[in-house]
């Protein structure tokens, strides 16, 4: 088991899928859909044991595979994952495999549609066990053209316009980032290895390598932070999510912003401490400015797509503010918060994607008694709403437990990591942050109470046709996710607590 | 059976969560197997939990029947069970009130699969707050009974049962914001969150090393906060004026089933809270003056006073809104504010004897203490009671309007009976179990909040003149017009089966208190040492 180059396969399962599928004549869409689905299945079986195996006493990277690619510019073959990356690898599966079931009754030209989803997701596996800079960012732009193609050829009104925008969001973002890592590529050993840049920039004069992690650091983890909609660059997302056919937004909100808070944490915190201690203050400013503006916002709305598309912007605050807390309890709610707000955001779009489909209405307005006609979508909305919410039960409660726990701490006890000052306004943002909670509670029942529980207003929603098999058995599958991580945490905690406990004693020894 | 033994609270805790998911897997139309078997399955619980009872050591007290399992290392929390004299009568009354309220339950022709499902998993959460011994737990349990009693007002209750529900859930949400916000900083600054741990000297928050100054304010200044926090979130539950006004909607527009488990046990979260939590951590904030140098009537105005003074408005101005209803449910639904209100009292009166310099009698305060704890039994029998029998009337004469009642006693004679008996039993009638505790509280606080006391007596007074109104408004009279040529039936066997327990637990524990108060003394008597 361990010879074998699991992580790789993960990747490589759905691009070979995407491959296939371009060899299938386009009539044989049975054909096509069956390679979709065992494709992501078999990436879904391999990252649930991925996940499982990972050693918890060990800790560390794991299941690494390198080889070298380019040597003269220091570019190498590098894959693994830690603890925090493993569960992330598991959430791909989960969301992918449920996508594919969900788009099989719907999907238009479904040949292109299932290459263009595969590649998609072949690029976020990729991106998530990448340990050379030069290849995650390969998996990362890789990412960007087919999410154009699907949001231009199969979404909804207004597609070009929100699949420009967020294309050109998430590019120049990605740009500055690059810009930002070439830089410290330059200056600290001319590798792209993530282990020798880390040592390089560690080997650089104290001086020297405290105003290179200064400078770079915003540049870095914001031009990231684009992707994982941190605010106010969060404006691509709500629309490119409006737009988007379901599966690309339930990949894109659950798991592609995951991305981008990930690479924030890999490669702006671990990479640049100084940067990260030096910065994180402005960074939770923004991320409770986001979380309540988005709350807000959602309140307000009555397009079912851009509400769940803002609370996909809160539920990354809250991903984001976790890692801005520069602790280990942060670092492990932020993990567990991009889990369970992964799977809860997947799910959400399903149901919203469900009832377009069938009614192509998205107005919260137009839409009454769906309980009778999709009840098992109505019990999935709640159970995605009370995780929102961090009703307990479910997993955002831990989650977001641990990310204010770490937030209280990071405002009088100086990081271990990072003998730093305190914020002490952080206790301001906690406060501030829990209330959002409840604001989101009040939103997301009413929605619930007036689209799936009210009396049917509207008589033509009655007569909809019920959930197929395959839809039913993504929502039971996302939902089965939820309640046990939510009911037993340790099961993904155990995981990513091993994971940051190696993140935090590597940033100690360095700091 | 070795399970029993060594895990009695769990399974009488997740039970009726397995009652569910067979209540689940039940084809929708097998609608008299889900009744029957969801009441039949609910007597299991119920059972346990007498065993439970017989087994707990009065000698010894304490917590018994603890278990502890790893659950979330991370935080330092550990899934933590056990009972003491205050939490085992509770858990006896939520597994003898389920069955009785799912009786009541027997007329839900809408979807009953759902509604018997949302009742189990309603049974398993509450059980869960009375059984926890870890913050984490108990918030987790506290929080979650929100969700099904929301979706059984939203979706079985009354005409204005979306805002009835949607002001229920958000209420209590947003009070217990502050005391999830405390739990943060108390699992941070004690390192664990073990209710058994945080008791002790060492572990009692903001005291000692466990003291946090965010924003550079005195340690004491976040005790108190805290204090607030969690007395907020409790208050709402009990509920205490002003905090109130949920609970006159809730209650009015839930299903009947739903109001007896709501008055009957949810209310008494709050109450246990204030026992389990509030007293145990902050002991000796009851004596702060609210506010420094402020007295009145000479005594230092304190947070115990606030309390009994809010308890005392509780009581006083809940019998007089009751007393003003025309709706027969909205009446009862008062009257919950009325009798809570004495647990408040009592509870004033006992955290009184907490400080460490308190002048307060240790007997007096047990007595408010134990006359609190038997408050809530006492009135989830009553109450239960009350709002089964507006159901029963309800359901045959589809209006709760007591002006249209009138002169029911000569077309329902057993209805009548059985109706009196219970409303004398929530007026405090001696002889029938809500006169002990009423008496117990009152002569406990006597002497801590003399004048208080002596002005809630009043309240009393007028708890008789709405219960008497009801009784004459609904019995007496001359008999409505509606009802000349379409009399209603009287109670039939299924309901006197529901009601009858409650009558008979309500005669036994009138005459023979000790039963009830041995065990919950020892509690008591626990708590406050």
């Amino acid at each position: 088991m361990t010879n074998l180059p699991v992580l790789t396969l993960i990747m490589l399962v759905p691009l070979l899928g995407a491959l296939v599928i371009l060899l299938i004549p386009r009539e044989r869409e049975d054909a096509i859909k069956t390679v979709a689905a065992t494709a992501s299945f078999i990436s879904l079986l391999l990252s649930l044991v991925v996940f499982l195996s990972y050693d918890r006493q060990a800790g560390g990277f794991q299941f690494r595979e390198k080889t070298t690619w380019i040597p003269e510019f220091g570019i190498g073959y590098h894959v693994g994952v830690d603890g925090f990356s493993a569960p992330l690898l598991v959430l791909t599966g989960i969301v992918m495999f449920s996508a594919v079931l969900v788009s099989w009754r719907s999907a238009e030209r479904p040949r292109e549609y299932f290459a263009f989803l595969l590649l998609l997701v072949a690029g976020v596996f990729g991106s998530f066990m990448a340990l050379d800079i030069f290849l995650l960012l390969i998996f990362y732009e890789l990412v960007l053209f087919p999410v154009y193609v699907l949001i231009a050829g199969w979404g909804s009104k207004r597609r070009e316009y929100a699949a420009m925008k967020l294309t050109i969001y998430l590019f120049v973002g990605s740009l500055v980032a690059i810009i930002g890592l070439l830089v410290l590529y330059f200056q600290a050993g001319r590798s792209f290895d993530w282990f020798e840049l880390q040592a390089g920039i560690r080997s650089l004069p104290p001086e020297q390598s405290v105003q290179l992690q200064r400078t770079w650091f915003l540049p870095v983890f914001v031009g990231f932070g684009v992707l994982a909609s941190l605010w106010p660059l969060h404006n691509w997302s709500p629309d490119g999510y409006a737009a988007a056919p379901t599966a690309v937004s339930m990949l894109h909100g659950g798991v592609l912003k995951a991305t981008g808070a990930y690479c924030g944490l890999r490669i702006g915190i671990q990479l640049m401490p100084e940067g990260a201690k030096f910065w994180m203050p402005v960074i939770v400013f923004l991320c409770m400015a986001g979380l309540i503006y988005a709350a807000l916002i959602a309140f307000r709305q009555t397009d079912l797509k851009y509400i769940i598309g803002f609370s996909s912007v809160s539920h990354l605050g809250l991903v984001l503010l976790g890692l801005a807390a520069l602790n280990e309890l942060g670092f492990n709610g932020a993990g567990l918060e991009l889990f369970a707000g992964g799977v809860m955001t997947g799910l959400m779009f399903a149901l919203v994607g469900m009832i377009y489909e069938r009614a192509h209405i998205r107005d919260v307005t137009q839409l009454s008694g769906l309980a009778r006609t999709m009840p098992l979508a109505a019990v999935g909305f709640v159970i995605g709403s009370l995780t929102l919410m961090g009703m307990p039960g479910l997993p955002g409660f831990p989650a977001e437990l641990q990310i204010f726990m770490g937030l209280w701490q990071a405002s009088t006890t100086p990081s271990a990591m990072f003998s730093g000052a305190t914020n002490g306004w952080y206790a301001v943002v906690v406060v501030a942050s829990v209330i959002v909670i409840v604001i989101n509670a009040a939103w997301t029942l009413r929605v619930a109470a007036r689209i799936y529980f009210s009396e049917p207003q509207h008589p033509e929603l009655q007569s909809l046709p019920p959930l197929d098999a395959l839809e039913k058995t993504a929502i039971v599958l996302m939902c089965a996710t939820l309640i046990i991580v939510g009911v037993l945490p340790n099961t993904v905690m155990s995981v990513v607590s091993a994971g940051v406990q190696a993140i935090v004693k590597g940033l100690t020894a360095a700091g | 059976m070795d399970l029993l033994n060594t895990n009695l609270l769990s399974v009488i805790t997740f039970l009726p969560l397995v009652g569910m998911l067979l209540v689940l897997a039940t084809p929708a139309d097998q609608t008299k197997l889900i009744k029957w078997g969801s009441i039949a399955f609910s007597l299991i619980p119920l059972a346990l939990s007498i065993v439970a009872w017989v087994g707990y050591d009065q000698a010894r007290g304490g917590y018994q029947y603890v278990e502890s399992f790893e659950w979330f290392p991370q935080i330092n929390s550990v899934y933590k069970v056990g009972v003491d004299g205050i939490s085992l009568p509770l858990v006896v009354l939520t597994c003898f009130l389920t069955p009785l309220a799912m009786i009541f339950s027997l007329s839900i022709e809408k979807n009953p699969k759902a509604y018997f499902a949302l009742f189990l998993l309603l049974q398993t959460t509450i059980l869960g707050v009375f059984v926890a011994l870890d913050l984490i737990v108990f918030f987790l349990f506290y929080e979650v009974s929100l969700v099904p009693m929301y979706f059984l007002i939203s979706q079985w209750g009354g005409a204005n049962r979306r805002y009835a529900s949607f002001k229920f859930i958000l209420y209590t949400m947003f009070a217990s914001l502050g005391m999830l916000l405390a739990i943060q900083v108390i699992g941070l600054a004690s390192k664990s969150f073990d209710i058994t741990y945080l008791e002790t000297e060492l572990g009692r928050p903001f005291t000692g090393n466990n003291q946090v100054n965010y924003f550079g304010w005195d340690p004491t200044v976040w005790k108190a906060i805290a204090f607030i926090a969690f007395s907020i979130a409790f208050a709402l539950k009990i509920p205490i004026w002003p905090l109130h006004t949920w609970l006159p909607d809730a209650h009015t527009e839930a299903p009947t089933g739903g109001s007896m488990m709501l008055a009957g046990v949810l209310l008494k979260l709050g109450g246990y809270g204030f026992f389990r939590l509030v007293m145990p951590l902050f002991p000796d904030v009851f004596s702060q003056p609210v506010l420094p140098d402020l007295s009145v009537f000479g005594a230092p105005f304190t947070y115990g006073v606030l309390l009994a003074l809010l308890a005392f408005l509780s009581i006083l101005l809940g019998a007089f809104a009751a007393w003003g209803q025309n709706d027969f449910k909205r009446l009862v639904a008062y009257s919950s504010i009325n009798h809570m209100g004495f647990v408040s009292l009592g509870i004033a009166s006992a955290a009184a004897a907490l400080a460490p310099n308190a002048t307060v009698r240790e007997i007096d305060a047990t007595i408010a203490g134990s006359g609190a704890v038997l408050q809530m039994v006492t009135h989830g029998l009553s109450s239960a009671a009350m709002f089964a029998l507006v159901g029963v009337v309800y359901e045959r004469a589809h209006t709760r309007d007591l002006t249209k009642y009138g002169g029911l006693w000569t077309i329902m004679p057993i209805y009548g009976a059985v109706l009196i008996f219970c409303a004398m039993g929530s007026l405090g009638l001696p002889g029938l179990s809500g006169f002990v505790s009423e008496f117990m509280v009152t002569r406990g606080a006597w002497s801590v909040h003399t004048l208080l006391t002596i002005l809630s007596m009043a309240g009393l007074l007028i708890t008789g003149i709405y219960i008497l109104k009801a009784i004459q408004k609904v019995l007496h009279g001359p008999l409505g017009e509606e009802w000349r040529h379409h009399p209603l039936p009287d109670m039939n066997f299924a309901e006197i089966l529901g009601i009858a327990p409650l009558m008979g637990a309500m005669l036994v524990l009138g005459v023979w208190p000790a039963l009830a108060l041995n065990v919950i003394n020892v509690g008591v008597q626990g708590l406050l040492r």
